[in-house]
């Protein structure tokens, strides 16, 4: 069916298939591919988007039932070239390696630091614990989260 | 297969109650995961997330939590039960805890449900609505097997109500992993030192919730002797003998996520922290 | 090769913490990964897979899905264009099961349909008859001789005899046991992907993400009846990788139906087919025995290792001679003998995954060194560094180990990290069961664990090892630039980073841009066996040489400075070499020669809380000292050490492909575990670097070491927490509560034959 909702801002319509997930509309009928999909059962982090502001995994929204909603992708957050704070610290701090769970880690910082500005390691690694990576081993992605909280915080 | 997204009750009532094959779409955590994996492909679906009359929670002596509280709200706000918002906490990940609630746990009556254990012990009750009207059904009565209930497709599991019980009471759950895991076997106790009432639930230990009632009648028992009123130190032997008696009421199997055997022996140890714990707590 | 310094400063250059040139567009969402490629008429392609672990094929009717909605074709292996097996080691494997299955998830048919929805329908719809036949999954009953033959040349993939010394030595103090270690599956998070576009010529373009983009074609082509000409394949974006990408999946499959439907054609697995799709680690079963003087020197290792390498080889042979050839660790045994055998059965086929085989033999070669150190008392870190290896110390392959050997440093250095704050904490978050609320320290005992361990870099036993780079300088209206094109497959290690590190030192400018990989170039080897900064690394950087030794002859000629780039680069200068590590000897009978080029040292300490009542583990803090040759990118070292210890905690303590009767039981993240940032504890590195000569720059290999003694330092220090035997791994909470040992149920001699093994 075709449903319409507002992504990244922006009015869109697509079409979803009946058992399609919001992940699939995402990727095969907006084409934004950045939201990736590892698991399809909200196991891995790697699909986190914002749904009317909070942190969700979109394998887990069915497409069809997400009309109407406002969803925000990781595509939303880079201003061109620019990038946002939080995906600079992730750059240099070394926090990439494959990169497929990146899109997601950045969506679920980017919305652990609007809640909590300067969190403890330990409420970082519980914000975070639904995120799998696979190459790093979190340390630097712990690493780069706090570097984000003081580039957007502790100026 | 068809989608409707209701905005209230009445409609999703409207809906359920025209199409007997339909499937109730809360917080999809459960839902979503059979459609990925090509295990399910419902003929109609009702979407409730958005029906904001389902969302309210009120606690005045009694509490009332719609069937559309997620287990962030229980963390952030309140959950009417120490125990519930403590089993909150493991359940998945933050982004589950984001879109699951209280009445899709209720809804999917998984063993494994990680708030069910507390409700057990609370002896809540599930409210249920139908375009026939309202019914009210006991928790011991809802669930009836794995993923089993006595909800009918035209029912809508509308909330779940309990007597605040006071804070004396804690959840616990094994997993292999420190997060975002599916239980082995979890525990909730609840002392309700106003009412005089002891309850156990335990969870992914049976086909079922189960009530652990002789280990119940023994805490009841030691917290009569010591005084309802009063904080108290059980014995270790003590703790251990509600432990056992606890764990003599699971009827686990072995998966693949554990043995019967050590789901057993886990249970019994929680059971004996989980007294010595609560029966500190004032 | 000589370590000359740059003649100019640049940045970015070796040795700096360089950002990786693919991060922006990995942060952003717009790097393009094998399942996010699209092609206008691209179509879907599914797979119909065995649910049987043996089985006859009695008939496939495929007439019903042929008529579905969207169906473009459907192909079994009765359509195939060649009878041609394929296989990495040994070609055993056919593209699609004709007669016979042999584990559950061989692919059976294919199908490519509009939409991925009728792809799986269709391929739901293929009604496949079996007859069920009894399947073998014990490696070790497949080796008897009685045992039914699951391939025509029975059942032992490879078998691997090392004798060194007097191998029936005896010494004052014994320590005997058998191990095991559980199925562990790589988990990398991209599925496997790929993208088939059919050429004008009758040829086919391959997008996919794999780790060696040669040895896929040199399997592919035949399969498809195609010279290697006609296929071409382009490196797609690479999700993780960790060996599992080294065999074929669905590159034939894909390709298959792009050629019968005219039609580009994706397809992609979902997480459940991704672990019936590719090879796991190989399950283990060892039997050891060491002897020590009463001092604590070592006499004698002795062992037999029994490697599952289910139904099909893929990269055994590698592995069974890897876990025999390190089978005593970085240590000097006079005396020992290593009996490694793999064997076919009907679990699914195991292959490559980080430090394979070293990780196998490891964690029982390190479980037997505490049980020593316990037996002779001598404190576990001095009984390794008694024995550690030196310069010039052989081997058990009585093969020296030169350039670089600094194993008791290693060792020491790991020991000596500062500890942990030594109190046990009181936040359920920060104890054992996490967010479970299980214990506010009730129950929780601390321990501490020592493990070190050993692994080759690059290829052994004769294999034609090389890598070819071309670089080509050149000036464009900015400047000068440089581009790199290899075929090395970038799979998250950073090796992209490395070759344009290298041109920039080595050709004195800042400008270098790392091509795509694709086969236009000779093959780069496999991105494996820590060998690409080795391999590629020494290729660009010889032909970084070879273009700058152009650039003095142009100076020469013009009588200018070669430092004047600009001016000699009107011809842009362009060179392709072909790097070789020096030649590797075969094995022989009892592997007594020259096998491997160099090796790689680590060592690793663990911290860990148990809760003794209910069997929980959280590990407290990872110390490792690590080999490293020289650092090249010091921030991308780290990164895969720390990376690498996660996988390796994930093989201690949660992470097993469990199987029953041949069946995958747990092919879900649900159920099956990868450590999340509440089970990966802080860890603290020491890298050391002693410059191998061989070695671009001195740098060796990263990315196995890791892997292999992070695994046994946690089951030690869980042992030391727990006082329990723990002889497999993973640890469940059962083997902690309930401190019952792994027994094989068959009685081996450490060092004899399996294949003549008596049931316990």
């Amino acid at each position: 069916m075709r449903i319409k909702l507002t992504v990244n801002g922006e009015e869109r319509e697509a079409e979803a298939a009946d058992h399609e997930s919001l992940l699939t509309v995402l990727r095969e009928s907006l084409s934004l591919a950045g939201s990736k999909n590892a698991c399809e059962q909200g196991e891995c982090g790697s699909c986190s988007v914002l749904m009317d502001g909070d942190l969700v995994c979109a394998c887990l929204v069915l497409g069809a039932a997400a009309a109407g909603r406002n969803v925000q992708t990781v595509e939303s957050l880079s201003d061109g070239e620019q990038l946002h704070p939080v995906q600079r610290a992730f750059v240099e701090a070394g926090a990439v390696q494959c990169g497929f769970c990146t899109p997601g880690l950045i969506v679920a910082t980017y919305a652990l630091l609007k809640r909590n500005p300067e969190p403890s390691d330990q409420e970082v690694r519980e914000a975070l614990s639904g995120n799998i990576c696979r190459c790093t081993g979190y340390g630097k992605i712990l690493e780069a989260v706090d570097r984000a909280s003081g580039a957007m915080y502790r100026r | 297969m068809s989608v409707h997204i209701s905005r209230d009750v009445d409609d999703a009532l409207d809906n359920l109650a025209s199409r007997k094959d339909a499937t109730v779409l809360a917080g999809g955590t459960d839902l979503l995961v059979e459609i990925n994996f090509g295990r399910l492909r419902p003929a109609h679906i009702v979407a409730i997330d958005r029906v904001d009359e389902l969302k309210d929670f009120s606690r005045n002596g009694h509490v009332r939590m719609g069937a559309l509280v997620t287990y962030t709200r229980m963390l952030e706000n309140d959950a009417g039960s120490v125990a519930l918002q403590e089993a909150a906490r493991p359940i998945g990940s933050p982004q589950i805890r984001n879109a699951a609630t209280i009445g899709g746990n209720l809804g999917t009556a998984s063993p494994a449900g990680d708030t069910l254990p507390v409700l057990a012990a609370l002896e809540a009750t599930v409210v249920l609505r139908s375009k026939k009207g309202e019914r009210r059904v006991p928790f011991a009565d809802f669930i009836t097997g794995p993923k089993k209930s006595v909800r009918r497709p035209d029912e809508l599991i509308v909330a779940a109500e309990w007597d605040d019980a006071g804070p004396a009471q804690t959840f616990m759950k094994v997993g292999t992993r420190n997060a975002m895991v599916i239980a082995v076997a979890g525990l909730a106790l609840v002392v309700d030192r106003r009412r005089r009432r002891v309850g156990v639930g335990l969870g992914s230990c049976g086909p079922t919730i189960i009530r652990a009632t002789e280990a119940e009648r023994f805490a009841a028992g030691l917290l009569e002797e010591a005084g309802w009123d009063r904080t108290h130190r059980p014995s270790e032997a003590a703790a251990k003998e509600f432990g056992r008696l606890a764990a003599g009421a699971a009827k686990p199997i072995d998966d693949v996520r554990g043995t019967a055997a050590y789901r057993r022996h886990v249970l019994a140890v929680m059971g004996a922290r989980a007294l010595a714990r609560v029966a500190a707590i004032p | 090769m000589s370590t000359a310094a740059p003649r100019v400063r640049i940045r970015g250059g070796v040795g700096e913490s360089v950002e990786r040139p693919d991060s922006a567009p990995k942060v952003k969402g717009e790097f393009q990964y094998g399942s996010d490629l699209r092609r206008e008429g691209m179509l879907y392609g599914a797979t119909v897979r065995s649910p049987h672990p043996h089985a006859r094929i009695l008939g496939i009717d495929t007439a019903t899905a042929k008529k579905m909605s969207g169906v473009k074709a459907v192909i079994t292996s009765a359509e195939l264009p060649t009878r041609a097996l394929f296989g990495l080691m040994k070609p055993d494997q056919p593209v699609l099961a004709s007669g016979k299955v042999r584990y559950v998830g061989e692919p059976v048919a294919i199908v490519a349909a509009e939409t991925a929805e009728e792809a799986r329908l269709a391929a739901r719809a293929i009604s496949v008859r079996y007859e069920a036949l009894a399947p073998i999954t014990d490696p070790v009953a497949a080796l008897q001789p009685d045992a039914l033959k699951l391939h025509q040349k029975g059942n032992v993939i490879e078998d691997v005899l090392v004798e060194h010394g007097d191998p029936d030595a005896t010494a004052d103090v014994v320590v005997e046991a058998e191990y095991e270690l559980g199925m562990q599956d790589q988990a990398a998070l991209g599925p496997e992907a790929g993208l088939a576009i059919p050429r004008q010529d009758g040829g086919v373009d391959l997008h996919i993400a794999t780790q060696w983009l040669h040895e896929d074609l040199r399997q592919i082509a035949p399969c498809l009846g195609l010279p290697e000409s006609k296929v071409h394949l382009v490196l797609a974006g690479v999700g993780g990788a960790f060996g599992a990408r080294e065999d074929v999946t669905l590159q034939i499959h894909t390709c298959l139906l792009a050629l019968a439907t005219k039609r580009p054609v994706r397809m992609t697995y979902g997480r459940e087919e991704s672990f019936y799709g590719h090879v796991h680690r190989h399950p283990a079963k060892l039997w050891y025995s060491h002897g020590a003087k009463k001092d604590g020197e070592l006499v004698f290792v002795r062992a037999t290792i029994v490697l599952d390498g289910g139904a099909y080889a893929s990269s055994s042979p590698a592995v069974v001679a890897n876990a025999a050839c390190f089978g005593a660790g970085p240590y000097r045994v006079p005396n020992a003998r290593i009996h490694a055998v793999g064997a076919y059965t009907n679990n699914p086929p195991t292959g490559a995954m980080r430090g394979f085989g070293a990780v196998q033999s490891c964690f029982a070669y390190e479980s037997q060194m505490d049980r020593l150190a316990a037996a002779l008392n001598i404190d576990p870190v001095e009984l390794r560094e008694r024995n550690a290896l030196r310069n010039g110390d052989p081997i058990i392959t009585n093969q020296p180990v030169e350039g670089s050997a600094p194993v008791a440093d290693v060792i020491r250095r790991c020991a000596d990290v500062a500890m942990p704050p030594g109190e046990i904490p009181h936040d359920p978050i920060a104890l054992p069961g996490g967010l479970g609320n299980l214990t506010h320290g009730e129950g929780v005992r601390r321990g501490v664990g020592y493990a070190a361990g050993m692994k080759n870099v690059c290829y052994s036993h004769g294999f034609d090892d090389f890598s070819t780079a071309r670089v080509r300088l050149a000036r464009d209206a900015r400047g000068p630039i440089a581009h790199v094109h290899t075929a090395a497959a970038e799979v998250g290690q950073g090796i992209v980073t490395v070759c344009a590190q290298i041109a920039r030192t080595e050709l004195g400018i800042e400008r270098v841009e790392v091509d795509r990989p694709d086969t236009t170039i000779g093959s780069s080897g496999s991105s494996s066996a820590s060998r690409q900064t080795w391999m590629t690394g020494g290729a660009v950087l010889a032909a970084c040489r070879e273009v700058k030794a152009e650039l003095l002859a142009r100076a020469q000629k013009l009588g200018r400075s070669p430092d004047e780039l600009g001016a000699l680069l009107d011809e842009p200068i362009d060179r392709t070499v072909t790097h070789r590590h020096r030649d590797t000897e075969a094995r022989d009978a009892t592997t007594q020669n020259q096998g491997h080029v160099a090796f790689l040292f680590a060592a690793h300490r663990a911290v860990v809380d148990v809760d003794v009542d209910t069997g929980l583990v959280k590990v407290v803090q990872i110390a490792t000292a690590q080999d490293v040759g020289k650092a090249i990118n010091p921030v991308a070292v780290v990164g895969q050490i720390e990376g690498g210890i996660a996988q390796g905690l994930g093989l201690a303590v949660m992470e097993e492909v469990q199987l029953r009767d041949g069946l995958v039981r747990n092919a879900s993240f649900m159920d099956y575990l990868l450590p999340t940032t509440l089970d990966m504890p802080p860890v603290v590195t020491e890298l050391i670097e002693h410059p191998h000569p061989d070695g671009p720059y001195g740098a060796k290999g990263v990315g196995e070491p890791p892997t292999i003694s992070s695994t046994p330092a946690i089951v030690a220090a869980i042992r030391a927490a727990t006082g329990k035997e723990l002889n497999r791994v993973p640890v469940r909470p059962d083997d902690i509560v309930f401190g019952t040992p792994y027994r094989s149920g068959w009685r081996i001699g450490p060092g004899d034959d399996p294949r003549r093994a008596v049931r316990a």
